[in-house]
């Protein structure tokens, strides 16, 4: 049975959403038609449909719930008991309207590209969907062409309103996407290689072929970042206002732009690499090496917390899905791999070419190799990804980045003859939030954002792996022997801060240098004398260990026969 | 096909005229915002560290008094007023606002021990170590004229000469009898010369008494003696008592459940029983490191305000173990008596000094009206606080205090001592048979032993 999908949303809205599963409208009219069937049968009785207006409103609920309730059967204290018990309740409570307000209060709702008989989505073209929406968004579709300055790439700030391109041979350029301005553009006259947005509109940081520098709105210079030597790749991590990058010696740095600090700087030791990301959820930076392997790295340790064999060749481009739990690689054999980050196992293995990769906030992932890009969708949320549009442009464009504009259904591309925008309904969310992201903001909100902003600076140490930990109880791990390295730190540390002892002057003749390097020779020695002693013994219970195990090896009648080591 | 892409029109979501408020939307998904646990961290540290920026909790200091402050009354229907007696006789009455003295009442020879108002606000009584109790006329009229003349002394209404000195008294809360505590209880009427009952149950002096709020006819009273005595007026007889390790100065009942009081006690802590069950004490408070001179419960019933000889005022949690704020001056000497606003705002203190002090019962609470914005922000920072003042930064941030330096010295001592017996005991139990040794609680073994 033909159930438009247009009638659909606009229909009473708990018809609908019994119809439809929350949040995922259904692209294809297949799906819809399995969905039908599966859930209501027309015509629908209210009890059918109450009925899955409550699971639907359940599966909301455990969205905003974060997480399981808290198990109270194993706390003992009464009062404790009646304390958290409250506490839960007005979670659930909170849960719930969160999820009403998400059903009926929300101002817009999501794109979408329904085909229909025979037509497949992925054979749609741009064309004709620009015929069949709004001019405004019609107006979003379009290709600018720059063939001399080289391939560009792309930054959108968080808001999506504002664009920094960046072409390969020096050309800086900053464009509001709203009344689509160009508000600026420099030419640079050296190589520019990424361009990254720092928390708003006015500063971006170019990545030019000697340092990075990072600029104002108005294109003025401001400062030139010469610690980081020829970076490759900016990534910003909004939360924690750090500018990571990786340069050609595969050095990985993180600078404060608050304070200009540099909280790390660490050799990855994997050689030259460009590609970096940064995962959103957690804030950790992953690599991808030439050997295969993704790494990935947080601000306060020089070793990577993970290291992960993701290809059998190098690593061509690495994206993250919004919710943190996804991660898409591929490398050379032509092959996309989805993994889940919880466990590191591949979920998924799509056979496409892609030299640039993206995730959108709906979770549609873009790949672009040559001039083709494909747009791969998990249409039932199970994350099993396949093939939702595709987009050719001219023969000879190469394309070098693609970005989804948040916010939006558009997607930007930064090819080598310059950038185009085209739309792919569903990919952006719909409903904003102020106090997050607002695409029309005012120069007062945003002001009194990035102040707000600032004062919620979180500490570079908060970046890990799972970042809900924070505020939880360490389980109490059992005590490692300190490996060697650590052994040799703490005496090192030791030796310094023996060093760093400041003696009292003497006087009346007695404070001869000599006796004063003698002095401090003693201190050092002091210091270094626990570890020292440490280690003796150590190399005698080592030494024990050996002399005795040939012999309770032997059998007793036969250990008369057990060679004596000249002691 | 069907295709929808998204488009916002501007006029949506702008506003339409510059007088308008700016729209603001809001989508609550938790996808949209990452690490919001980390963020809330920092929230609460900067909110700890704010607090601490803010925390001004003393307001101001109310002279006049010649000689120390022995006792103050609160004037229910009338909150801004306070009454304060001295060790010369003097009694005066204050207005917090401005902080100056309204009225006087001269009129007592000695020190006046206790000072008292009734519910309807109409009555002030006073008892002194002159024998007598003195009741003066406070109606709000009275009190209306007299601001006209600064300084104006009053007449009292009436004197009565007893036996012995008085060394306090307390109104019923629902009637019109009022209490005396001094070599015996009294039980008197306004109107009458003479007490209209008297109850005697040991033979040492009763040195606080209070009534109970919600059974107008139940009194506690403490003796010189170690105990805590609860009579009840209609059957005129002592009800129960009960007899601790040391003698308890100060009596207050729990306005929200009248069956809990609390006592505070001569050895630095303070008592809170059940009236119903006293044999063993429902919490014990610790902080103060000298005796607990006198104590006052808040009105919402959650917190109460003690001053000790120490030279500090401290707010304690009704059920928790130690104070959440200490309050103590240079020039605070040992404070006699405590009282809680009406509007659980602020905290009168009166002390050796001769002044009262006036502090904010939240060190850094703003003041005044405080708009909505305002105030919603200051209950998300409290939440947000609250919820992570477990962790070890927050935590050291909202729990630090400056001491005096003998209050510190004298905090460690107490430590010291208290783990060193602690330490004592814990090796003769593990030195000993299982079970001969038995440790009692400490709300236990303060108690000596309760008598019907």
């Amino acid at each position: 049975m033909k159930f438009p999908m247009k009638w659909a949303v606009s229909l009473h809205r708990q018809f609908a959403a019994s119809i439809l599963k929350f949040q995922q409208p259904n692209f294809t009219r297949l799906r819809l038609s399995r969905g039908l069937s599966s859930k209501a049968k027309p015509p629908v009785t209210m009890g059918a449909k109450k009925e899955n207006s409550d699971d639907e409103m359940d599966e909301k609920v455990k969205k905003y719930l974060r997480g399981d309730a808290a198990n109270l059967e194993g706390v003992k204290d009464k009062k404790l008991k009646g304390q958290l018990a409250v506490r839960e309740d007005l979670y659930g409570k909170s849960a719930k309207t969160a999820a009403k307000i998400e059903k009926w209060l929300l101002p817009s709702e999501g794109g979408y590209l329904e085909a229909e008989g025979i037509e497949k989505t992925w054979r749609i073209k741009q064309e004709s969907i620009a015929r069949e929406v709004d001019i405004l968004s019609s107006r979003n579709q379009y290709d600018i062409v720059l063939p001399e300055l080289g391939p560009y790439t792309l930054d959108f700030t968080s808001n999506g309103r504002y664009m920094a391109a960046a072409g390969r041979k020096g050309h800086l350029a900053i464009v509001d996407m709203k009344t689509l301005n160009l508000i600026k553009e420099i030419q640079v006259r050296e190589t520019v290689r990424d361009v990254a947005y720092l928390h708003n509109e006015l500063f971006f940081a170019a990545a030019q072929k000697k340092y990075p520098y990072i600029y104002n709105r108005e294109g003025t210079e401001l400062h030139c970042l010469k610690e980081h030597g020829p970076v490759l790749r900016l990534q910003f991590l909004k939360n924690h206002f750090l500018l990571a990058s990786i340069n050609k010696f595969g050095q990985l740095r993180y600078q404060d732009v608050t304070m200009g600090e540099m909280i790390g700087n660490f050799r990855t030791g994997l050689g030259r690499t460009d590609v970096m990301q940064v995962n959103p959820f957690n804030g950790v930076v992953a690599l991808g090496h030439s050997s295969g392997t993704v790494t990935m790295w947080k601000p306060t340790s020089s070793v990577p917390l993970v290291k992960m064999l993701c290809h059998p060749g190098p690593v061509s481009s690495l994206a993250f899905h919004p919710n943190g739990h996804l991660m898409a690689t591929s490398g050379r054999e032509n092959k996309i791999k989805i993994w889940d980050l919880r466990k590191f196992e591949v979920i998924q293995t799509l056979p496409c070419h892609a030299k640039t990769l993206n995730f959108s906030q709906k979770g549609l992932l873009a790949a672009g190799t040559g001039s083709f890009i494909q747009i791969l969708a998990d249409f039932s949320g199970s994350q099993n990804y396949s093939s939702y549009m595709t987009h050719s442009m001219a023969k000879g464009y190469q394309v070098g980045k693609v970005l989804f504009r948040p916010y939006e259904d558009i997607l930007g591309i930064g090819h080598s003859m310059g950038w185009s925008s085209i739309l792919i309904p569903g990919s952006g969310e719909p409903n904003f939030d102020s106090w997050v992201a607002n695409p029309f903001e005012t120069s007062k909100q945003r002001r009194e954002k990035e102040v707000h902003s600032l004062l919620d600076k979180l500490p570079p140490e908060t970046i890990m792996l799972d970042p809900t930990k924070v505020g939880t109880v360490r389980v109490p791990q059992k005590k490692e022997k300190p490996t060697k390295k650590d052994i040799e730190a703490e005496m090192e540390a030791a030796i310094e801060t023996a060093k760093g002892t400041e003696f009292k002057k003497k006087t009346k003749g007695r404070n001869k240098p000599s006796k004063r390097a003698t002095k401090r020779r003693e201190m050092i020695d002091k210091a270094k004398r626990p570890f020292l002693e440490q280690q003796t013994q150590e190399r005698e219970t080592s030494r024990k260990k050996q002399k005795t195990n040939p012999e309770t090896e032997m059998p007793k009648s036969l250990q008369r026969f057990v060679r004596q080591k000249a002691t | 096909m069907k295709v929808k892409v998204i488009s916002r029109s501007t006029d949506e979501f702008t506003r339409e005229r510059s007088q308008d408020l700016q729209r603001v939307f809001r989508n609550f998904d938790p996808s949209l915002r990452s690490q919001e646990k980390a963020v809330e961290y920092v929230r609460a540290l900067n909110a700890a560290k704010l607090d601490k920026i803010f925390a001004r909790p003393f307001i101001g200091a109310m002279d006049g008094h010649r000689d120390s402050i022995k006792c103050m009354a609160k004037n229910p229907n009338y909150l801004k007023a306070i009454f304060s007696g001295s060790d010369d006789g003097d009694i005066r009455l204050w207005d917090m606002a401005s902080r100056r003295t309204v009225c006087q009442f001269p009129g007592h020879q000695g020190a006046v021990q206790g000072l008292t108002v009734s519910t309807d606000g109409s009555i002030l009584v006073s008892c002194g170590s002159d024998c007598t109790v003195r009741l003066w006329n406070v109606s709000d009229a009275n009190l209306a004229d007299s601001d006209n003349l600064s300084d104006n002394s009053a007449k009292p209404q009436a004197v009565y000469v007893w036996k012995n000195a008085f060394r306090a008294v307390d109104h019923q809360w629902d009637g019109d009898l009022f209490a005396t505590a001094g070599a015996q209880v009294d039980i008197w009427n306004h109107n009458r010369s003479q007490p209209v009952n008297t109850f005697d149950w040991g033979s040492d002096t009763t040195i606080s008494i209070r009534f109970n709020p919600g059974e107008p006819n139940i009194l506690a009273t403490s003796a010189n003696d170690r105990s805590i005595t609860l009579y009840d007026l209609r059957m005129s007889s002592p009800a129960r008592k009960v007899i601790m390790r040391t003698k308890t100065n100060s009596i207050a009942w729990n306005p929200m459940e009248p069956m809990n009081f609390t006592a505070a006690n001569e050895d630095c802590n303070c008592y809170s029983y059940d009236a119903r069950k006293l044999e063993e004490a429902k919490c014990v408070h610790k902080d103060h490191v000298s005796a607990v001179m006198d104590i006052d419960f808040s009105p919402t019933g959650r917190e109460f305000v003690t001053g000790s000889y120490d030279r500090t005022v401290r707010i304690f949690q009704y059920n928790g173990g130690h104070s959440r704020e200490i309050y103590h001056t240079k020039r605070m000497q040992r404070v006699f008596c405590v009282k809680y606003s009406c509007d659980a705002s602020y905290v009168i203190s009166g002390s050796d000094d001769t002044n009262l002090r006036l502090w904010k019962a939240k060190a850094s609470e703003q003041l005044g009206v405080v708009l909505p914005r305002e105030r919603k922000k200051h209950e998300y920072l409290e939440a947000v606080k609250n919820r992570y003042k477990h962790l070890p930064e927050v935590k050291r941030i909202v729990r630090h205090r400056h001491l005096p330096k003998p209050v510190y010295k004298a905090a460690n001592l107490r430590r010291t001592m208290i783990e060193a017996e602690r330490r004592k005991e814990q090796r003769r139990k593990a030195h000993s048979a299982p079970g001969s040794i038995v440790t009692e609680p400490v709300r236990k073994r303060r108690i000596i032993k309760e008598v019907e």
